[in-house]
């Protein structure tokens, strides 16, 4: 077995693997289906980003918290969100995980651990920090993982709420997804030193950067961090450092607006985090190239039916507008 | 005056004047760029920072090329740290400069709120006049396509609650440029809340320089039976739903409010003594909003005008969602104030 992936479990590689393969081609039918304007809401898309949600969950329980940004379909499949309720989400309907309230950028998943993405860049940290309190003051054994961009990481909040993480020894992975850029802003317009990681230490905490693109590594380094964590040792940040393919928002690439280069994504696509893993595991005989298509074949009937779901599904009502502004005290 | 109307796009506006007759029509958001320049032409004080502001989208047009022009130096992207950021500005502001923030949304404003509120809006008060914060803080309202409830705020009443701030709101392209200028020109932090659905707007934008004055709101139309007061995109509701109203023999006073904080409360009584009855039409939710304002306003200043109880036209009580069926039932428009007035009027 090729070395890189020595002490991972065959079935955690098949995880990690199908895993990263849902996520990929749940974004990819939405790139399919955006065009005929029934998904009516913003996306932000994660295709080239998939190592990272996969290699982080594969080290999961369900009851495992996880915190998300607007950003989030990836980080909702890999803890174990089920297609059809995100995508009756993303068409607006009653049976989407947030009622069809939230869309795109408001997922939820209690069952699984996913306590709501926030589209506010940096809001979910301190809440993910607060979750890590919770379970801290109920001595669960529990981890929360929040998952956060580069742009994030410029808000003060993150730097208060590592603090206050690493000070009280919280069971929670800080996960920089560093795409290099907030929107349009290259990580170098907005940050000295782009090394994320390195502020770990200022707060007396570990940071970790891995290839975002490696789902071994990534798989590897929050291993550690979670072990870490759910032994009462406090928070790490891990760096990932990986590349969005499409632009900011929306199922089209962007070099074009002349926001980023073509070269630029052309190198990325090279490094595709699927496909390398696949090689990886094919080579070590681990999945067979059959065997990934025929996952690749069920992941399609899946979405297939999971659309037809969202599709058929019923808008909320009219009645709705006005419930759960506040929750019941019953 | 030409530069009362405004007109959805620029086909609209070019079929209203086929000549152009000495009448430069601009969209909004060309407005505001055209303001921008002007004053970073004029005021070597002034520059623009906030995120993105430098690059091809330029705020969705809005700083479009200012980098190129002003160079980085007076062009700044920021990082996303809207609390620092505005401290920054308003230091800025303190020590002699005349920034303009821009903010892609509203809804970014809730995170440099000690900023703004604390800070910005106290720094004259408390320190006895000797200090000012001459800031400008653009925001931009969303609207559609699934924004959702972190994307869409009308956040207005908050700010409009603090003494020491002025908050506008330019229902035109007029107005935009002529509220940005007085804005960047006045010695106190100015809020200028922008609604992206007026971006596309066209309407009549001299060149160079003139400004509207922060404290005036202007009658829109002219009528006799009921008073609107609309602020913002809701201007443009109002206007249509007049012009029904006319067909059907009501005859409607559209005032627009342009500045929310100070309130122009004169304007408001006055069209009130006249038509006896008060509409407000508000882009924000009801309870403590900007509509609670204008009907304070009205009941205070012509009590005795009063025909009937004045109608808050707002957002429903909940945060927007996101699903279009509800989206669609989120929006008053025309129809619901066309509806609240003809059922005021035939109420009396
Ligand atoms: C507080 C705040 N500021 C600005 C925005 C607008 N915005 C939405 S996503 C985004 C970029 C976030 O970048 P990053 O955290 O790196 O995540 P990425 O989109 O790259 O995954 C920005 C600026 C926002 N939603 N919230
Ligand atoms: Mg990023």
């Amino acid at each position: 077995m090729e070395d890189l992936l020595q002490k991972i479990p065959e079935e955690t590689l098949k995880n990690i693997y199908s895993t990263m393969l849902r996520i990929r081609m749940f974004e990819e039918k939405i790139v399919e289906l955006y065009p005929e304007q029934e998904m009516r809401c913003p996306v932000h898309l994660c295709i080239g980003q998939e190592a990272v949600p996969a290699g982080v969950c594969a080290n999961l329980h369900a009851m495992d918290y996880v915190f998300s940004n607007h950003r989030g379909h990836g980080h909702c499949i890999a803890k174990g969100s089920g297609f059809k309720p995100l995508m009756a989400e993303l068409y607006g309907k009653s049976t989407g995980c947030s009622g069809g309230k939230g869309g795109s950028m408001h997922l939820i998943d209690t069952e699984n651990g996913v306590m709501g993405t926030s589209a506010i860049v940096g809001g979910g940290i301190p809440m993910g920090v607060g979750a890590a309190l919770a379970s801290s003051m109920r001595g669960e054994e529990r981890v929360t993982v929040i998952f956060f961009g580069d742009g994030a990481y410029d808000e003060g909040v993150f730097h208060e709420s590592f603090n206050f993480a690493s000070l009280k020894k919280l069971p929670v992975v800080f996960v920089c997804e560093n795409n290099f850029y907030a929107t349009n802003s290259p990580q170098s317009a907005r940050q000295p030193v782009c090394r994320i990681s390195e502020s770990a230490r200022a707060f007396n905490a570990p940071g970790v950067c891995v290839d975002g693109n490696d789902a071994a590594a990534v798989y590897r380094a929050s291993r550690e961090a979670v072990e870490r964590a759910r032994k009462g040792g406090g928070p790490t940040l891990i760096e990932a450092a990986t590349y969005r393919w499409k632009g900011h928002v929306g199922p089209e690439e962007d070099f074009e607006k002349g926001f980023r280069d073509r070269e630029e994504l052309i190198h990325w696509k090279g490094r595709c985090p699927i496909n390398a893993f696949a090689e990886r595991l094919a080579a070590s005989d681990i999945i067979s190239r059959r065997d990934m298509e025929g996952l690749a074949r069920g992941i399609e009937k899946e979405l297939d039916e999971a659309v037809a779901y969202a599709k058929k599904s019923p808008y909320p009502a009219e009645h709705d507008l006005l419930s759960d502004v506040y929750a019941d005290n019953g | 005056m030409p530069w009362t109307r405004t007109y959805r796009n620029r086909d609209e506006f070019e079929r209203a004047f086929p000549q152009n007759a000495g009448v430069r029509g601009l969209a909004y958001r060309d407005a505001i760029l055209e303001a921008t320049v002007e004053l970073m032409e004029e005021d070597s004080r002034v520059f623009v920072m906030g995120q993105g502001v430098d690059d091809a989208g330029g705020v969705f047009g809005t700083t479009k090329g200012l980098h190129e022009r002003f160079g980085k130096g007076r062009c700044i992207d920021t990082a996303l740290a809207e609390n620092g950021i505005t401290g920054i500005a308003a230091g800025a502001a303190l020590c002699g400069m005349r920034p303009i923030l821009a903010h892609m949304r509203v809804d970014f404003i809730p995170l440099s709120l000690d900023q703004i509120i604390n800070h910005a809006a106290k720094w004259s008060y408390m320190f006895g006049g000797r200090a000012s914060v001459p800031l400008t803080i653009r925001a931009i309202i969303g609207r559609g396509w699934g924004s959702a409830a972190q994307h869409s705020q009308s956040l207005q009443s908050i700010l409009a609650n603090i003494p020491g701030l002025k908050v506008v709101m330019p229902a035109t392209p007029y107005d935009a440029k002529g509220l940005l200028r007085a804005a960047v020109k006045d010695n106190n932090p100015v809020i200028i809340i922008e609604h992206r659905w007026l971006y596309d707007h066209t309407g009549h934008v001299p060149e160079g320089p003139y400004t509207v004055p922060i404290g005036k709101a202007v009658v829109r139309r002219a009528g006799k039976d009921v008073t609107i007061a609309a602020l913002s995109y809701m201007v443009y509701e109002a206007l249509l739903a007049a012009e029904e109203l006319k067909g059907r023999g009501i005859e409607c006073e559209v005032i627009d409010l342009r500045t929310i904080k100070p309130m122009d409360t004169g304007l408001i009584t006055e069209s009130v003594k006249k038509t006896g009855r008060l509409v407000s039409v508000d882009t924000g939710w009801r309870e403590c909003g900007i509509g609670a304002e204008v009907v304070a306003s009205a009941v205070e200043g012509a009590f005795g005008s009063l025909k009937a109880a004045p109608v808050r036209i707002s957002l429903p009580e909940a945060p927007t969602p996101a699903s279009p069926a509800l989206e669609a039932l989120y929006y008053p428009g025309k129809k619901e104030i066309v509806y609240a007035i003809e059922k005021m009027v035939r109420a009396v």
